[in-house]
C-alpha cells in the first residue's frame, strides 16, 4: 500500500446478468482527506460501495485497508465495520423508535450489574455528541429529529466505533442549506482528526467546497481521479456524461416539421410545482417536438415530468393539455388525456414482473377503456404480435412471463404499451438505463420517428450525447428547479454543461 | 430428457393441486374400500364421495373470495367464518321475524337471503376499508370481525340457536325433491361459474393480480388499487355471507358459536393447496376449487378413519405448515444455497478431473 | 412545537388507556355503587380472575413489540390445562414434574413457531393460526371430555390465599373481612415487573424494539434478527406456559373449548395498553391497563346482570378497533408530517 492511504481497491471487476457494473476499477483514498465518488445513474458508485462494504462479491481484484495485512474481503456490513469502513447511507440506517442514545450505543451497552446502565449511556452519548457539535437530546427518540441530525448521528456512531474510512453515501439529497452546511463542517472535524472520507453526491458545489480530490466512473469503468482545484466544474460534467459524438446528425433528420400554431400546443405548465418537490416553472411542448429534460441526478428532472403526468400531485400553478386545463388528479385522468408515462424505475413503477407480456402490454389501453370493455383475447394476441415485431422483443412467446426477458426487451414492451393507448404526449424517464448499446439506438430512433408523426415527446436521458442526438428542445434543471432552455444554436454541449453546473 | 417432461409436468399450475387430491383419494382407495361407491337413496345421491362434494360447497365458496383477496392484498381475510355466523344469524331472525323458532315464514325466503347477503357485503367491506384506505395489515384489520363477529351473531339470535323449521328453507342445504343433486353442490357450481365469467369477462382478474404484483406500477398505468383491493374484500364478504346462508340452511338454524368455525384456516389452506402463493399476485381459482376439495376429501377421510371432528385440525395444521414452508423464502433460501454448494462441488470435481 | 407533538404521540397512546381504566372503573363504582363495585375486594378480583391473562398478554406485547403477533396463546391455554388435568389425574403425574412439562411444552411450542417466522420467513400470522388449530386439536387428542383437577398439591396452590393487611371492613355480623388475593396474581405481577426490566434494562429487550422498528436498520447496526425474532416466540412460549398454568390454577380443569378467544383478549390488551401492530413500540404496564379494561368490561357486565356476556366480546372488538383505526391515523400523521 502507498504511504498515507487508509485504503486501496485495485481492478476490482463486477457483472450483474447482463451488465458489466464494474471494469478494472481502481480507487484510493488517503487519510484525512474528502474524496468525491461522482458518476451518473449506473455509473457503477453504487456497486463499488457496496462491494467495499461487503453487501455485493466481486470477481477479481483486491481491497487493501490500513492496519489490516493482505488483501481483505468484506463479506458483510458488519466484518467491514470491523475493519475500520463504516457507512452512513442515504437511508437512515438507525432505528427510529429508539433513544439517541441507544442508537448510538445499541449491540454496546454499557451495563451495571448486568443491566443496561442509561445514565451512563446517556453520559456517554451526550458527551460524544457534544464532542462533535451535534446538538440534540439523547434521551428523545430519533424520530423526533430532521434528516441532517439523524445523518449526524449515524456519522457519530460510525466515529465512535472508530471508524478509519467512513462512507456517505449521498447524505445531502435531503438537507437544506443549513444542514448541509453543520454536516460539512463535521466532516471536516473528522478529517483532521485524520479520518478517510468517501464522499458519494450529485451535488458539484458541495464537492468543491469539501472536497480534495474526486474519483469519477462512467458506465462501469474508471474516469480518472483527479485533484480538486485543477478540475473546472465543466470538466467534471463532461467527464461524467461523455462525450463521445460518434453518429451525432444520424438520427435527426428533418428539422422544421415542429406545429409552430396555438392549437399545436399539448402541453402547457404556469408556475406548477409542489413545495418540497419541484420549484414552480413554466413549460409549453408542441406537437412533434422531442423535449429533453437534463439535468445531473436528483436536480429534479424525473419528478417534473411526475408532476406533469399526476404521479404526484401539484400543489400550485395549472397544466392545459390541448389547450383544456387539466388538474392532474390520478394517472387514469392523465391518460385519458393522451398522456403516457414511462417511469425511471422499471423494475418498481414499470412491469408487472409475474404477468405475461401479453398482459404487461394491453394492460394501460385495458384500463384506459374501463374494467368492463374487455379487449378479447383475439386483439390482445393482435396487439402484442404487432408490438413484438414492431419493437423487435425477443421472448420466448406471448405468454411468457415479462421477468424472464432482459432488461432492453422489458423495457421495450413497456414503450410498447403506451404505444399502445396511442398517445399524444409521451414522457420518456431514462428509457435507455441499463440497457445494451444496440438497443438503445433503437429506442432513441423511435423515439425521433413517434415524433415525426406528430407526438409530443418527453425525453429524460443521464446521457448527454443521447438527449442532443434526439431532441429539438433541452430544459435544463438543477436543484429542483428549471434553469434553463436551450434550442437550435444553443443546445451543444459546452453551453448545457456549462447551464447544468451553474455559476463558473 | 426424462427429468425433463417430469420437471415440465411438476411445474404446472395446478399439478399441486391435483397431486394433493390423488394422493387423499388414494389414500381413501387402500383404507376405505367402498369410498368410491355412489349409490341412490331416497332419491337423492349417497356414498363418501357424494358427501365430499356437498360438504365442501361453502368452503369452495370461501376459497373463491379468499383467492381474491390473498392475491390482490398478499394478506388473508380471517373473519370469513365469522360473517358466516352474522349471516346465517341474520337471515334466520329475518325469517323468523326475531322469534327463536319458527315453524312458518315471518318473511318471504329472498328477503332473508338478501338480508343474510347484504350483512355479508357490509362487513366484507368494512374490512376492505381498514385494508385498502387505512393500509391497516389484512389480517390485523380482519381480526377485529373476526373477534366481534360471533358476539354480534349472538347479539342478533339473543344468544340462542334460532331454529326455521320450514321444508322450504331446508332446501338450500339438502336437495330438491326429485332432484338428487345436493342443492350446496349446485350453489357451489353456480359461485365458481359467476366468478370465473366475471374474471374473465371484464379485465377484473388481470387488474387483482396487477394490483397484487406491483401496486406502484398500477397506479400508474391508471388501475386504482384501493378501488380494486376494496372489492375484493367486499365480493370476499359476499361470498361468505353465502356460504353462512347454506351452513344455516343445512341445520335449518343458526347456531353463532359453530356455524363456520374454524372455516377461516381451512379457506386459506384452500388456497395455498390450490398452488396460489399467499404473498398475492396470480392466482387460479380453479386451484383454489380443487384445494377446497381435497381438504373436504382430507376431512371426510380423517372422519372415515374414526379422527373425531375437535381433533381434525391437528392434521390439518401440519399440512398447512408443510405447504407454507414450502412456498416460504426461508425455504428458497435454503435450497439455494444446496444448489449452490452442489454445484461447487460438481465445479471441483470437473477441476479435479 | 413539532418536536412536542411528536413526542407524545407514544406516550399519548398510553395515557389514554390508563385514563380511560380509570374513567371506567369510577363510572363501575358509581353505577354499581349499592352492589359493591367498589369494594377492595372487587378491585383486586379483577387481578385474581385474570392472572394467566395478565402474564400471557405480556408475552403478546413482547413478540408484538418485534412486530410479529401469535394468536395460538388461546388453544395453548388450552392445552396447557389439559395437560396439567391429564398428567396429574389421570397419569399421577405429581404436580411439581408436570408444571415443569407444561413449561418445557410451552418453550418447545413458542420454538417451533419462532423457527417458522424467523428462519423461514412465513407470516407470523399463518404461522400462529395453524399453531392455534394444532394446539386445539391436541387438546381434543389428549381428551374430548372434561378433566377436573383433584391433585392435593394443586389445589393447595390454588386455594391460598394471601390476605392483605389494608382494605379490610366489617361485614353485618361484625366479623372483619380482609381482602385477599392468590399466589397467581403475586406470580402474574413479578413476571409483569421482570419482562419490564428485561425490555428497558436488557440487550435483548432493546434489540427487540430494535427489531420491530426497523428490522433493516436493526440488521444494519449489527443485531442478528432472526435470532432476537425466534428468541422472542421462545419467551412468549415459556410465558405462555406459565400463564396456562395460572389460568389452570384459576379454573382447575381442562377441556377442549377452553379459554376460546383468549388470543384476542390477549392481542386486545397489548393493542389497548399502546403497543403498536406494525412493531417496535409497547410497554407491559400498558398492557396490565389493557387487561384490567378488559377485567373492568366483563365486571360490567357482571354487575349490571341483565347484559348478556357476548357484550364482553363485541366491547372489546370496538375497542379494538378503535385503537387500531387511531394507530393507523396516528401513523399517517407522523408520515404525512415528515414530507413536509
Amino acid at each position: 500500500m502507498e504511504q498515507g492511504s487508509v485504503l486501496e481497491m485495485r481492478h476490482i471487476y463486477k457483472t450483474f446478468p447482463g451488465v458489466k457494473a464494474l471494469q478494472n476499477v481502481d480507487f484510493t483514498l488517503k487519510k484525512g482527506e474528502i474524496h468525491a465518488l461522482m458518476g451518473e445513474n449506473g455509473a457503477g458508485k453504487s456497486t463499488l460501495i457496496k462491494v467495499l462494504t461487503g453487501v455485493e462479491e466481486f470477481e477479481t481484484g483486491e481491497i487493501h485497508v490500513d492496519g489490516t495485512e493482505g488483501a481483505v474481503i468484506n463479506r458483510s456490513p458488519q466484518e467491514a465495520q470491523n475493519r475500520g469502513i463504516s457507512t452512513v447511507y442515504q437511508e437512515i440506517n438507525l432505528c427510529p423508535n429508539l433513544t439517541v442514545a441507544e442508537n448510538l450505543f445499541i449491540g454496546r451497552e454499557p451495563r451495571k450489574a448486568g443491566l443496561i446502565d442509561w445514565k451512563e449511556m446517556n453520559r456517554r452519548a451526550s458527551e460524544l455528541l457534544k464532542g462533535l457539535d451535534i446538538h440534540a437530546d439523547v434521551t428523545k427518540t430519533i424520530d423526533n429529529y430532521s434528516i441532517a441530525i439523524q445523518q449526524m448521528i449515524a456519522i457519530a456512531r460510525a466515529v465512535d466505533m472508530s471508524a478509519k474510512v467512513l462512507i456517505l453515501d449521498e447524505p445531502t439529497s435531503s438537507l437544506d442549506d443549513g444542514e448541509v452546511e453543520k454536516l460539512f463542517s463535521l466532516m471536516r472535524r473528522l478529517k483532521k482528526e485524520g479520518v478517510g472520507i468517501i464522499f458519494v453526491t450529485h451535488f458539484l458545489e458541495q464537492v468543491y467546497e469539501v472536497c480534495d480530490r474526486i474519483t469519477v466512473l462512467r458506465n462501469g469503468q474508471l474516469v480518472g481521479q483527479f485533484t480538486t482545484a485543477e478540475l473546472p466544474r465543466v470538466q467534471l460534467v463532461a467527464k461524467m456524461m461523455g462525450k463521445d459524438f460518434d453518429d451525432l446528425a444520424a438520427i435527426k433528420t428533418e428539422e422544421g416539421q415542429i406545429g409552430k400554431e396555438a392549437e399545436d400546443i399539448v402541453i402547457k405548465a404556469v408556475g406548477l410545482g409542489k413545495k418540497g418537490y419541484v420549484k414552480p416553472f413554466d413549460l409549453v411542448i408542441r406537437k412533434g417536438e422531442v423535449v429533453g429534460f437534463t439535468g445531473l441526478l436528483g436536480s429534479g428532472r424525473s419528478e417534473t415530468v411526475r408532476l406533469l403526468y399526476g404521479a404526484e400531485r401539484s400543489d400550485e400553478g395549472e397544466l392545459f393539455v390541448k389547450g383544456q386545463k387539466h388538474s392532474a388528479r390520478n394517472p387514469l385522468s392523465s391518460m385519458n388525456c393522451g398522456m403516457a408515462y414511462l417511469p425511471e424505475d422499471r423494475k418498481n413503477e414499470g412491469i408487472i414482473a409475474d404477468l405475461s407480456v401479453r398482459e404487461n402490454l394491453i394492460l394501460a389501453l385495458q384500463a384506459k377503456r374501463g374494467v368492463f370493455r374487455l379487449l378479447s383475447r383475439k386483439q390482445q394476441e393482435e396487439f402484442t404480435d404487432k408490438y413484438i415485431e414492431m419493437l423487435q422483443i425477443k421472448t420466448a412467446s406471448r405468454e411468457t412471463p415479462i421477468k424472464s426477458l432482459s432488461g432492453g426487451n422489458q423495457q421495450k414492451v413497456i414503450i410498447g404499451r403506451w404505444l399502445l393507448t396511442n398517445p399524444d404526449f409521451l414522457i420518456l424517464d431514462e428509457p435507455t438505463r441499463g440497457i445494451d448499446v444496440g438497443t438503445k439506438t433503437e429506442i432513441q430512433k423511435l423515439v425521433v420517428e413517434l415524433a415525426s408523426q406528430g407526438m409530443a415527446v418527453v425525453f429524460i436521458s443521464s446521457e448527454i450525447e443521447e438527449m442532443l442526438r434526439t431532441c429539438d428542445r433541452m430544459v435544463v434543471m438543477r436543484d429542483s428547479a428549471k434553469v434553463g432552455e436551450l434550442s437550435g444554436e444553443e443546445m451543444n454541449q459546452a453551453s448545457i454543461m456549462s447551464t447544468i453546473a451553474g455559476g463558473q | 430428457m426424462k427429468s425433463g417432461t417430469l420437471k415440465n409436468i411438476t411445474s404446472k399450475r395446478l399439478f399441486l393441486p391435483l397431486f394433493c387430491l390423488a394422493l387423499v383419494l388414494l389414500v381413501n382407495v387402500i383404507t376405505t374400500p367402498d369410498f368410491f361407491a355412489i349409490s341412490v337413496r331416497d332419491g337423492v345421491l349417497y356414498g363418501y364421495m357424494i358427501d365430499i362434494i356437498n360438504r365442501a360447497s361453502e368452503l369452495v365458496i370461501l376459497a373463491i373470495g379468499m383467492t381474491l383477496v390473498v392475491s390482490a392484498s398478499a394478506g388473508t381475510d380471517i373473519s370469513v367464518g365469522a360473517i358466516m355466523a352474522v349471516s346465517a344469524a341474520v337471515c334466520c331472525s329475518v325469517l323468523t321475524g326475531g322469534e327463536r323458532a319458527a315453524t312458518e315464514l315471518v318473511a318471504p325466503l329472498f328477503a332473508g337471503f338478501g338480508a343474510a347477503i347484504l350483512v355479508g357485503i357490509i362487513i366484507g367491506c368494512f374490512n376492505g376499508f381498514l385494508v385498502a384506505r387505512l393500509n391497516i395489515q389484512p389480517m390485523v384489520a380482519t381480526l377485529i370481525m373476526f373477534t366481534a363477529g360471533r358476539g354480534i351473531a349472538q347479539l342478533i339470535t339473543d344468544g340462542q340457536i334460532t331454529y326455521v323449521r320450514v321444508d322450504s328453507y331446508k332446501l338450500l342445504g339438502s336437495s330438491f325433491p326429485g332432484f338428487p343433486v345436493p342443492t350446496p353442490f349446485i350453489v357451489a357450481v353456480f359461485m365458481v361459474a359467476i366468478t370465473a365469467l366475471i374474471l374473465k369477462r371484464t379485465a377484473l382478474g388481470m387488474y387483482i393480480q396487477s394490483v397484487g404484483i406491483n401496486r406502484r406500477a398500477s397506479r400508474l398505468i391508471g388501475i386504482k388499487s384501493v378501488f380494486i383491493i376494496f372489492l375484493t374484500y367486499a365480493y370476499c364478504g359476499l361470498c361468505s355471507g353465502m356460504a353462512g346462508l347454506i351452513a344455516s340452511s343445512r341445520i335449518y338454524s343458526a347456531d353463532a358459536n359453530n356455524i363456520g368455525l374454524n372455516m377461516e384456516l381451512d379457506a386459506i389452506l384452500a388456497v395455498a393447496i390450490g398452488g396460489n402463493s399467499l404473498g398475492g399476485g396470480k392466482f387460479s381459482l380453479a386451484g383454489s376449487v380443487i384445494g377446497a376439495y381435497t381438504i373436504q376429501a382430507l376431512t371426510t377421510t380423517l372422519y372415515a378413519m374414526h379422527v373425531s371432528s375437535d381433533q381434525v385440525p391437528v392434521y390439518k395444521a401440519v399440512v398447512v405448515v408443510i405447504i407454507v414452508a414450502l412456498q416460504s423464502p426461508g425455504f428458497a433460501r435454503w435450497k439455494k444455497s444446496l444448489a449452490k454448494k452442489k454445484g461447487s462441488m460438481q465445479l471441483e470435481g470437473k477441476e479435479a478431473a | 412545537m413539532k418536536q412536542r407533538k411528536k413526542m407524545n404521540q407514544n406516550t399519548f397512546l398510553l395515557l389514554i388507556t390508563i385514563v380511560l381504566f380509570f374513567l371506567m372503573y369510577g363510572i363501575g363504582c358509581a353505577l354499581f355503587k349499592d352492589a359493591g363495585f367498589a369494594k377492595t375486594q372487587n378491585f383486586l378480583n379483577l387481578f385474581v380472575s385474570n392472572a394467566g391473562l395478565i402474564v400471557i398478554a405480556s408475552g403478546m406485547t413482547v413478540v408484538m413489540i418485534t412486530g410479529g403477533i401469535d394468536i395460538s396463546v388461546g388453544s395453548f391455554v388450552a392445552l396447557a390445562c389439559m395437560m396439567l388435568a391429564w398428567m396429574m389425574e389421570r397419569k399421577g403425574i405429581d404436580a411439581v414434574p408436570a408444571v415443569l412439562i407444561v413449561l418445557a411444552t410451552g418453550i418447545a411450542f413458542g420454538f417451533v413457531q419462532g423457527f417458522l417466522v424467523a428462519y423461514m420467513d412465513i407470516q407470523p400470522f399463518i404461522v400462529t393460526l395453524a399453531g392455534m388449530f394444532f394446539g386445539r386439536g391436541m387438546t381434543a387428542i389428549i381428551s374430548k371430555d372434561m378433566i377436573s383437577i383433584t391433585n392435593e398439591t394443586f389445589m393447595a396452590w390454588a386455594k391460598a390465599k394471601i390476605y392483605l393487611p389494608f382494605g379490610g371492613y366489617v361485614n353485618k355480623k361484625g366479623v372483619l373481612i380482609q381482602p385477599y388475593i392468590y399466589p397467581t396474581v403475586v406470580i402474574a405481577l413479578l413476571l409483569v415487573l421482570a419482562v419490564f426490566i428485561m425490555l428497558k434494562y436488557t440487550k435483548f429487550g432493546r434489540s427487540l424494539y430494535a427489531t420491530g422498528g426497523n428490522e433493516q436498520s436493526a440488521m444494519m447496526l449489527g443485531l442478528n434478527v432472526r435470532k432476537v425474532k425466534l428468541k422472542a416466540y421462545v419467551l412468549n412460549g415459556f410465558l405462555c406456559g406459565v400463564g396456562g398454568i395460572l389460568f389452570c390454577l384459576n379454573t382447575l380443569g381442562g377441556f377442549v373449548e377452553q379459554a376460546k378467544g383468549f388470543e384476542m383478549d390477549a392481542i386486545a390488551s397489548s393493542v389497548i395498553g399502546g403497543t403498536l401492530l406494525t412493531g417496535g413500540v409497547g410497554n407491559v404496564f400498558g398492557t396490565l391497563f389493557g387487561v384490567l379494561i378488559k377485567a373492568t368490561i366483563e365486571a360490567f357486565i357482571t354487575f349490571q346482570g341483565t347484559l348478556s356476556s357476548w357484550w364482553t366480546r363485541i366491547t372489546i372488538a370496538a375497542l379494538l378497533c378503535f385503537f387500531i383505526v387511531l394507530q393507523s391515523i396516528l401513523a399517517m400523521i407522523k408520515k404525512g408530517g415528515k414530507q413536509d
